[in-house]
């Protein structure tokens, strides 16, 4: 559009002019017509409904009344357990997001020289746990709480502990366990764009670097590697940061609902209690735009800070 | 390895030092370890008789593999209450209709907004690209809302429509196409008096077969994957992940059947991917964010 908007018509206001610019491009929103019509109703719409039902007191049952701030104001002065999700989905987030994205990225440079099948292979190891579905309840059975579980087996049997752990029953080891199990799942589309970022640098770029006077590896990540991959660094960060924070569904199938002494309680969990078991959808709402707001502003943050590499 | 990659024929290796390929090779195998033991755990357990299932001390190997867990998987399967294939009928048929559903739908607006000009198709994209930002269960409740208003309720609408227009489908749709459609090919097509929808089935999409690929194989594993959802109550229409996860409920006597069942739900995705691999990559390629 900037190319065409170069040239400044006289005869008609600006106005007139993408009216007829929409007249005429009428196919292509015909083409954008259906998924955007989908993508509104079960993408946008739920968003701005969460935002207006938040300062309601709406259950479902009843004509909502207008709450103005109290559900915001119940959430952060008289609800404790929110405040423990709150703190739980940072560590989490703070911990599994930028773990698993520098993970994604290292192993990506690590095997981007392997020749072509061996990578294949490499990248199949990797990135088969993300794709698995529910395969990481094995770590329940890695880490069961029986003394047949294969850790506790192995402990007893070295005489390091003399009764079994309850791994996903301790309020000391459920935090510490979901965030490996999450990162273990964490590999994923970052990790892949990443493979692609790397594979499609120009050669030539390392030769001249050299000549240059990058001496090693580091020097040649840091000045040619990053920098020329920084679009994939930037969708790769966007796509770890947003599953950093939808880890829920793993804490829930290991750990049960609700973990022990609330331990990897998130606020998803929190969300689902209140949307889901107490119908309180007014409340559970505000908790969702809190979610959203939190998810926004991480990523923002994120991509600003991104924009500096290489710089 | 370390070796292989210093005398590797036909490229110049600069910058490598024996201790760098050395270490970096060392923590390729530590964290390779940690992401394909947990794997490797499922299978072997799903090959381990009874005797080794409860054997203490545990060992990681099966020593006597046998199927006697995937016929065990199978008769419980026969048990349920609703016929077991009904489920893998739910689970396909919401999983291939939603996924070509995608296809279409985002492929269609992702060449509308890659190839074609257009008010407010700029602000379109931006928004569809803001939503990679969020997970869906932020959405959650109000989407049921949503879903009761429309009556969609305990149907297989509730979980195909919406599988129609994701917002990763349609941005990695676009990004490739931005990058890998000609201009001028269209263009030209465009001249020879081939209309918009034209252009879009016969030129532009032959050219984007990886993204096709991609975008169906994500769509696929997403809806595969799919557990028990909010949407559905009727025990006729829920999907093979829950009816499987109903068996395991059954408790530890079932921890052999239970990994045979891990089994064959990882089998899945992980064949797609192989099958694919390379298209995919190749569709990463123009995944960047350039602003």
């Amino acid at each position: 559009m900037s190319k065409k908007k170069a040239v400044v018509r006289q005869d008609m206001t600006r106005w007139q002019w993408t009216w007829k610019e929409m007249k005429r491009n009428k196919v292509a929103y015909m083409m954008v017509a259906p998924y955007m019509l989908i993508f509104t109703l079960f993408t946008v719409v739920p968003v701005l409904l969460s935002v207006v039902i938040s300062f309601t007191d709406f259950n479902l049952l009843q004509m909502p009344n207008f709450v103005f701030m109290d559900n915001y104001i119940r959430l952060f002065l008289d609800d404790d357990i929110f405040l423990i999700a709150v703190k739980n989905t940072m560590i989490f987030a703070v911990i599994v997001g930028p773990l698993s994205y520098l993970m994604s990225l290292m192993v990506a440079w690590f095997i981007n020289e392997l020749p072509p099948k061996i990578r294949a292979l490499v990248t199949l190891i990797f990135y088969a746990p993300s794709i698995s579905g529910q395969v990481y309840l094995i770590w329940g059975t890695l880490f069961s709480g029986d003394s047949y579980g294969w850790v506790n087996g192995i402990l007893l049997d070295l005489g390091l502990i003399t009764t079994e752990i309850q791994w996903f029953q301790d309020a000391d080891y459920v935090m510490p366990l979901c965030i490996i199990v999450a990162l273990w799942t964490s590999l994923g589309t970052s990790f892949l764009s990443f493979i692609a970022g790397l594979q499609g640098i120009d050669r030539s770029m390392f030769e001249a670097g050299a000549v240059d006077g990058v001496r090693n590896r580091w020097q040649e990540l840091w000045y040619i590697t990053l920098p020329s991959m920084k679009p994939q660094l930037m969708f790769g960060a966007i796509m770890a940061i947003t599953s950093s924070f939808g880890f829920g569904g793993v804490v829930t199938a290991l750990c049960g609902f609700p973990s022990v002494d609330y331990a990897a309680h998130t606020i998803m969990h929190h969300l689902d209690d209140y949307g889901g078991a107490r119908y309180e959808v007014g409340y559970s709402s505000s908790i969702a735009v809190i979610l959203f707001a939190i998810m926004i502003g991480a990523n923002m943050l994120v991509k600003k800070v991104l924009s500096k590499v290489g710089q | 390895m370390a070796k292989k990659l210093r005398t590797r024929k036909h490229k110049v290796v600069l910058n490598r030092s024996a201790g760098g390929d050395a270490g970096i090779t060392f923590i390729l195998v530590l964290l390779g370890a940690f992401m394909f033991l947990p794997m490797l755990y499922v299978i072997m357990q799903s090959l381990k008789p009874l005797d080794e299932l409860w054997m203490f001390p545990p060992r990681f190997y099966v020593r006597n593999p046998t199927l006697t867990n995937f016929r065990d998987l199978f008769m419980l399967m026969n048990t349920s209450w609703v016929p077991f294939s009904r489920y893998i009928f739910n689970t396909l048929f919401t999983s291939i209709a939603g996924t070509f559903g995608n296809l279409f739908f985002s492929s269609l607006a992702a060449y509308a907004m890659a190839k074609i000009k257009f008010p407010g198709g700029k602000a379109m994209f931006k928004t569809v690209r803001t939503s990679l930002m969020f997970h869906s269960t932020v959405t959650a409740i109000t989407s049921f809302i949503i879903m009761s208003a429309l009556g969609w309720m305990d149907s297989y609408l509730a979980i195909i429509v919406p599988a129609w227009a994701t917002s990763l489908g349609l941005y990695l749709m676009k990004q490739f196409m931005e990058t890998n459609v000609s201009d001028a090919v269209l263009e030209s097509a465009r001249l020879d008096g081939a209309s918009e929808l034209r252009t879009f089935w016969v030129i532009a999409m032959p050219m984007v077969k990886p993204a096709w690929l991609t975008l169906i194989i994500y769509s696929f594993q997403g809806l595969w994957n799919q557990g028990s959802s909010i949407y559905i109550h009727s025990e006729q229409l829920k999907s093979f992940n829950y009816a499987i996860g109903q068996i395991l409920a059954g408790g530890i006597k079932r921890a052999g059947a239970s990994a045979a069942s891990m089994v064959i739900m990882m089998m899945v995705p992980i064949l797609v991917f192989v099958i694919s691999q390379s298209n995919i990559i190749e569709t990463m390629g123009s995944s960047g964010m350039k602003d």
